[in-house]
């Protein structure tokens, strides 16, 4: 099959400006996603997953800034587009699911007439077809009717998140990116959204890009998964070959951390993460690193293409 | 069967809410509804399994003697909580440790760490000098794997979370109580870095006796830690058994959907069938009246689910389920 680039992500930065220097919070990243996959991006946290998605949707603000790169959306250069065009792209074609986006509901409003307000604003729809489209929303994401003439303090952490869900998906974007759609929230509403995320592809043939620290999540929803350390990409592979096969050893830590019932013993990868402000020199995980030569530390490993849609920055397989 | 160390006897908190005008229209909620579970007096672990508003940390915050209950009788060996605390506070203290979920918030910023572990030693008059004091921290704080001249005399945000909950750890072994009450301990703490965590309270058991109850919501962690798990679900008690029956072997309708849920961390080993999206939550956010807890999310609702509550009843010597589908009454 041949696979169809819907986002090319390259060489981008993301720093944030401080009276100590900046913080290089993304440095450097270049990926890219296919049409109806589901692509995932894991983590620890501080890695820079979420100032990633703020620099791919250009929403980095004051004092972040892009220093370089490229954002390609379906053609459309992201980062130079005008904004008035930027804004009739965001929701219609590209949808974003923030970190906690259950908490940006407005209190005193009722959940329809959000949902209405958000449609009629980007989809150019009539209140009536608005309204139409908010109630099939609702009940796609398995929640009942009663639910759209509720206020958002009346529904739990989960059900707000399947509003903004819903909501996202109303105008049936090409690509949904959804940053740590599944934290704080039990484990069957967390099980409810994972299995809604791949319905978005399954369902409406779209793509999703889901950010999240959790590697089980990952292993249930992701074709293909890219993992970040401290501002980088540092392995990309389908999911199978990843969590079967882990190349860079800081991939191999985070799947051996991975807690399983009825697994003997969770390991912790040793040391910690670096700073932003200072990241080490070489291969960043080199002080965590317990295969590190010489070489680690003095030269940065450029990302290699080990097999077809396999990536790995790391010395070993230099 | 000797005493046990903590037992609760159909332990209830209420907490009313609403109220604006008038009193009648004020609802009660039943946040913990007739609880009552029991760890043995030998080193155990039991962990406290319940989904966000299951009525965990009141269940803490009881034992913990911060809020009283209801109805019920919280007893630590053998005392009711409430007259330990009356007479001796530290004395119950003593024994009786929390771990809370922040690790940050037991700091003061404007002192050195060293003080956290200054104060306990003083407040539970663990050492008579301060040479000896001195030595206490030096050697749990090694037990613990942190290295003293390293993080002494250092402030707070000097430390990563990690070493903050590891100091936090170190206040514990300081102490050694024999019961270490822990609401979501790990929940603040990077994965990396859990897993350190879990195991310091897997060794304060085996090495010092230190039981602990374990509330969480993640059964994950329970199943590495626990001896017996308990679960809760909105405010009572519908399973509990040895650890290995219930993760492998769940018998609760509620427990079943718990365990199916947890996603594992295996892409050959998906998710075959499909949850049913109305079935994950329930809009009713207060107690029924009567009848089953779960009934609203349940599969298997029969007609006697929505009008008798079922009671936690024996199915083997260690299990006890709440639910009609293994309880026929004659």
């Amino acid at each position: 099959m041949l696979m169809e680039p819907i986002l090319e992500v390259d060489n981008l930065r993301v720093y944030y400006r401080s009276v100590w220097g900046d913080y290089k919070s993304v440095d450097g990243v270049s990926f890219k996603a296919y049409r109806n996959e589901v692509l995932s991006i894991a983590g620890e946290s501080g890695c820079g997953k979420s100032t990633l998605v703020e620099g791919i949707l250009r929403l980095v603000k004051p004092p972040g800034y892009i220093p370089t790169g490229k954002v390609i959306f379906e053609g459309i250069d992201i980062l130079r587009v005008p904004e008035e065009e930027l804004r009739r792209i965001r929701w219609s074609k590209l949808a974003y699911v923030p970190q906690g986006a259950m908490n940006s509901l407005n209190p005193v409003i009722k959940v329809e007439e959000q949902m209405v307000d958000a449609i009629i604003d980007h989809g150019g729809m009539d209140k009536e077809k608005a309204k139409e489209v908010a109630l099939l929303m609702l009940k796609e994401v398995g929640l009942p009717i009663e639910v759209a003439d509720m206020y958002p303090h009346q529904l739990s952490g989960g059900m707000k998140q399947r509003v903004i869900i819903a909501t996202a998906i109303a105008l049936k974007p090409s690509l949904v990116i959804a940053d740590e759609p599944t934290t704080a929230l039990d484990v069957v509403v967390q099980r409810g959204i994972l299995q809604l995320l791949r319905m978005l592809k399954e369902n409406y043939r779209m793509t999703v890009i889901m950010v999240s620290h959790d590697m089980a999540a990952h292993a249930q929803v992701a074709d293909r998964i890219a993992i970040m350390y401290a501002g980088k990409i540092v392995e990309v592979g389908s999911i199978s070959q990843v969590f079967e096969d882990p190349l860079h050893p800081y991939t191999k830590g985070l799947i051996s951390a991975i807690p399983a019932i009825g697994k003997k013993y969770v390991k912790g990868i040793p040391g910690l993460a670096p700073s932003p402000l200072n990241w080490p020199s070489g291969c960043r995980f080199h002080p965590r690193c317990q295969h590190a030569i010489e070489l680690c530390v003095k030269v940065e490993p450029p990302m290699r293409e080990v097999e077809r849609e396999r990536f790995v920055a790391c010395h070993l397989y230099g | 069967m000797d005493q046990p160390l903590l037992e609760l006897r159909n332990v209830s908190r209420e907490f009313k809410v609403g109220g604006g005008l008038g009193l009648f229209s004020r609802r009660i909620i039943k946040a913990v509804d007739a609880v009552s579970f029991s760890m043995p007096s030998k080193p155990w672990i039991t962990a406290l399994i319940g989904e966000s508003g299951s009525g965990k940390t009141t269940i803490a915050r009881m034992i913990l003697g911060l809020l009283p209950p209801t109805s019920g009788e919280i007893l630590y060996r053998g005392r009711k909580v409430s007259e330990w605390i009356k007479k001796n506070k530290m004395e119950y203290y003593r024994e009786v440790q929390p771990i809370f979920q922040d690790p940050y918030s037991i700091y003061n910023p404007f002192y050195r760490v060293d003080r956290v572990l200054e104060v306990t030693i003083k407040k539970f008059k663990l050492a008579s000098n301060r040479k000896e004091a001195r030595d206490l921290i030096i050697k749990a704080m090694e037990d613990i794997g942190l290295r003293p001249e390293d993080l002494l005399g250092r402030y707070p945000h000097q430390l990563s979370g990690g070493e903050r909950q590891r100091f936090m750890l170190t206040r514990i072994l300081l102490i050694k109580p024999r019961l270490i009450v822990a609401d979501e301990p790990i929940s603040m703490i990077d994965v990396s870095l859990r897993a350190i965590f879990l195991d310091h309270l897997l060794s304060f058991k085996e090495k010092h006796g230190i039981s602990c109850l374990y509330i969480s919501h993640d059964l994950h962690t329970a199943s590495y830690l626990a001896d017996n798990i308990v679960i809760l679900c909105y405010g009572r008690i519908v399973e509990e058994g040895p650890k290995n029956q219930v993760i492998e072997d769940p018998l609760h309708p509620y427990t079943k959907l718990l365990i199916s849920s947890i996603p594992v961390p295996d892409p050959k080993r998906r998710w075959t069938d499909k949850i049913d999206l109305t079935l994950i939550e329930s809009l009713k956010k207060f107690r029924v009246e009567k009848g089953c807890v779960f009934s609203a999310r349940c599969p298997y609702v029969m007609e006697k689910c929505l009008s008798q509550t079922p009671q936690l009843k024996n199915i083997s010597p260690e299990t006890k389920i709440a639910c009609h589908l293994y309880h026929s009454e004659k």
